[in-house]
């Protein structure tokens, strides 16, 4: 797989980072140079080999249905930069 | 998925267009809000309509560090849900990372199932009436978390989150195209709500926003090969979902004739003004970049967890509807209709048991619902209950009172209460069946109208009128079928 300037400009906006116009071609290089370096996973053969989930024999945790949490409204809202009868508030987005 | 299609097209289903027919095919994803204390990922409440983000933990608010632990009740419940669905249990699932920003996600994604799901394909059968049964099949039934939710109306220029939402267990249930019709597609969004209500696993409250559907409609020449979907999402009741079809259809029928050609995109139904518009918002953020959670081992159990949780299932609403019509020997029809829930089923269990069951249905469904209905009550606040409404279908069969006068003591009952029995015997309401008694009324009838005695000698269906000179003369008491008896015994009939 190989990146151009255009995914990159994509990626970018997917994950809301503001990329400026002059470094796209630079960083397309240095993610070419990463997933190259990934791919070199692929000479190893793992045909027959169940993809790992953890690096220790473990199973899911699991809780019992209880409510053990919440109820603290106004700490969940004391870092929003704005915020009104503990809602969060944003700036208005309507479809 | 590859898609296959199960259907014949049925012409009665065609719509007209300028140049020749149309069909629909129609594809359901229904969100079902798990029926749990606790969300699916951390301890917090999932009560409905608290006060703003009282019901949030800092794993729903997604602050740095927390770890989701899964709700194995959550579990539980997607599982019966998927043996209600009969459909295949999947002992071992993963849970996905599905990314996208909004603000009422504060991960910056939502936890899913998107290779493995819990659950994968069932099948779903619609009672269509005349159309008989239709067979929908399910594709996938997976767990993911709920959003917040966003307020627009409280601030000119801001919008308000509430988190309260956020978390809570969805099951995101995902039928095959095979829907053909948006009557169709109404019965599948009621067959399912009636199967989630019967298993407890969701309260199909839809006006709450415990169950909504994402709609996917394209259309075809009849039989033809599958057009471009739209996706109608967040529709949240189902006369709207009639709506949305019927206007998308129509919609894509005239762009297609037009020489048009469909965009695959996300659509919104306005309830306003019954019709969809484009969500362009939507478009470029459908690169969701799944990948498996990293916080989360996969979802694993065995057989024996799955087969303690079938043996616990209650008699699901296609079982009880054939049951019913064997044991009771109602019509499929009435049987549909007793069925609709598990309380009202249960209701006319209680009034049928020991008793004829198709005039036990017929009271059920036709005073009883019909009442409840007019006064907007259900079974469990309703004034009678099942030992009255038996009592006073007791006194039907055993001839002591007629029909007329039931539905008077069905009135009385439902508005000053009482036993059935005591009320006919206190106030007289006993239908004569004293055939002595009759004779006399009959006798005095007959000889205080000759001329009508002369008519009915030729033309026989005048009895109708003696009957109800009869009926009246005992203030609607005689048993109608001595009444009939004797009077054709009498006018030589």
């Amino acid at each position: 797989m190989s990146v151009d300037a255009n995914i990159v400009k994509r990626i970018g906006h997917l994950a809301r980072i503001k990329l400026e116009q002059e470094n796209l071609d630079g960083l397309a290089g240095e993610l070419n140079t990463i997933l190259g370096f990934v791919e070199q996973l692929d000479e190893v053969d793992v045909s027959g080999v169940e993809p790992m989930t953890s690096v220790i024999p473990a199973s899911l945790r699991v809780r019992k249905d209880e409510i053990t949490d919440g109820g603290y409204a106004d700490k969940i809202v004391s870092n929003a930069p704005l915020s009104e009868d503990n809602f969060f508030m944003v700036p208005k987005v309507v479809e | 998925m590859s898609l296959v299609d199960t259907r014949t097209p049925d012409p009665k289903k065609f719509i007209k267009g300028a140049t020749g027919d149309w069909e629909m095919v129609i594809g359901l994803e229904i969100h079902a809000q798990v029926t749990s204390e606790s969300k699916l990922f951390s301890g917090s409440s999932t009560k409905f309509g608290n006060s703003p983000n009282s019901n949030v933990s800092f794993v729903d608010a997604a602050m740095p560090g927390m770890l989701p632990t899964i709700n194995e009740e959550c579990v539980r419940q997607a599982v019966r849900t998927g043996l209600g669905l009969k459909a295949k249990i999947n002992n071992r699932s993963i849970f996905d990372r599905k990314n996208y920003f909004y603000p009422d996600l504060p991960q910056g994604y939502q936890i899913s199932q998107f290779k493995d799901p819990i659950v994968g394909e069932g099948i779903v059968y619609l009672d269509m009436g005349k159309d008989g049964i239709v067979e929908i099949g399910i594709e996938r039934l997976h767990l993911e978390q709920d959003a917040g939710k966003s307020i627009h109306d409280l601030h000119p220029n801001m919008s308000f989150i509430d988190l309260n939402r956020s978390g809570v267990a969805l099951m995101e249930i995902v039928s095959k195209p095979d829907i053909r019709s948006s009557e169709e597609a109404r019965s599948y969004i009621a067959k399912i709500r009636t199967i989630l209500r019967y298993l407890g696993t969701c309260d199909g409250n839809m006006e709450q926003g415990s169950l909504r559907a994402d709609i996917n409609v394209s259309v075809r020449e009849p039989g033809g090969e599958f057009g471009t979907r739209c996706e109608i999402k967040n529709v949240n009741s189902m006369r709207f979902a009639v709506a949305a079809i019927e206007y998308e259809a129509r919609r894509q029928i005239d762009i297609l004739e037009d020489g048009g050609k469909i965009d695959q995109e996300t659509r919104l139904f306005d309830a306003k003004t019954g019709k969809t518009r484009s969500m362009r918002s939507k478009e470029e953020a459908h690169d969701y970049r799944y990948f498996p959670d990293p916080d989360l081992l996969p979802l694993e159990f065995d057989d024996e967890f799955v087969a303690k949780l079938a043996k616990d299932l209650p008699e699901l609403p296609d079982e009880k509807h054939g049951r019913f019509v064997s044991e009771y020997g109602i019509t499929s029809y009435d049987a549909s209709v007793l069925i609709s829930s598990r309380a009202n089923a249960s209701f006319f269990e209680d009034v049928a048991k020991g008793r004829n069951g198709k005039l036990s249905a017929n009271w059920v469904i036709n005073e009883f619902f019909g009442r409840l209905a007019k006064e907007e009550l259900n079974v469990a606040n309703s004034p009678i209950n099942a030992h009255q409404l038996g009592g006073i279908i007791d006194l039907i069969s055993n001839g002591d009172i007629s029909g007329k006068i039931a539905k008077e003591l069905f009135e009385i009952i439902w508005v000053e209460g009482g036993k059935p029995s005591e009320i006919v015997e206190k106030r007289g309401m006993k239908q004569v069946s004293d055939t002595g008694a009759i004779e006399k009324m009959i006798d005095e009838i007959i000889a205080n109208n000759p001329e009508q005695v002369i008519k009915v000698k030729e033309k026989p269906q005048l009895i109708g009128w003696f009957v109800g000179q009869v009926m009246k003369a005992s203030q609607g008491k005689a048993n109608p079928r001595a009444v009939n008896e004797i009077l054709k015994a009498k006018l030589g009939l």
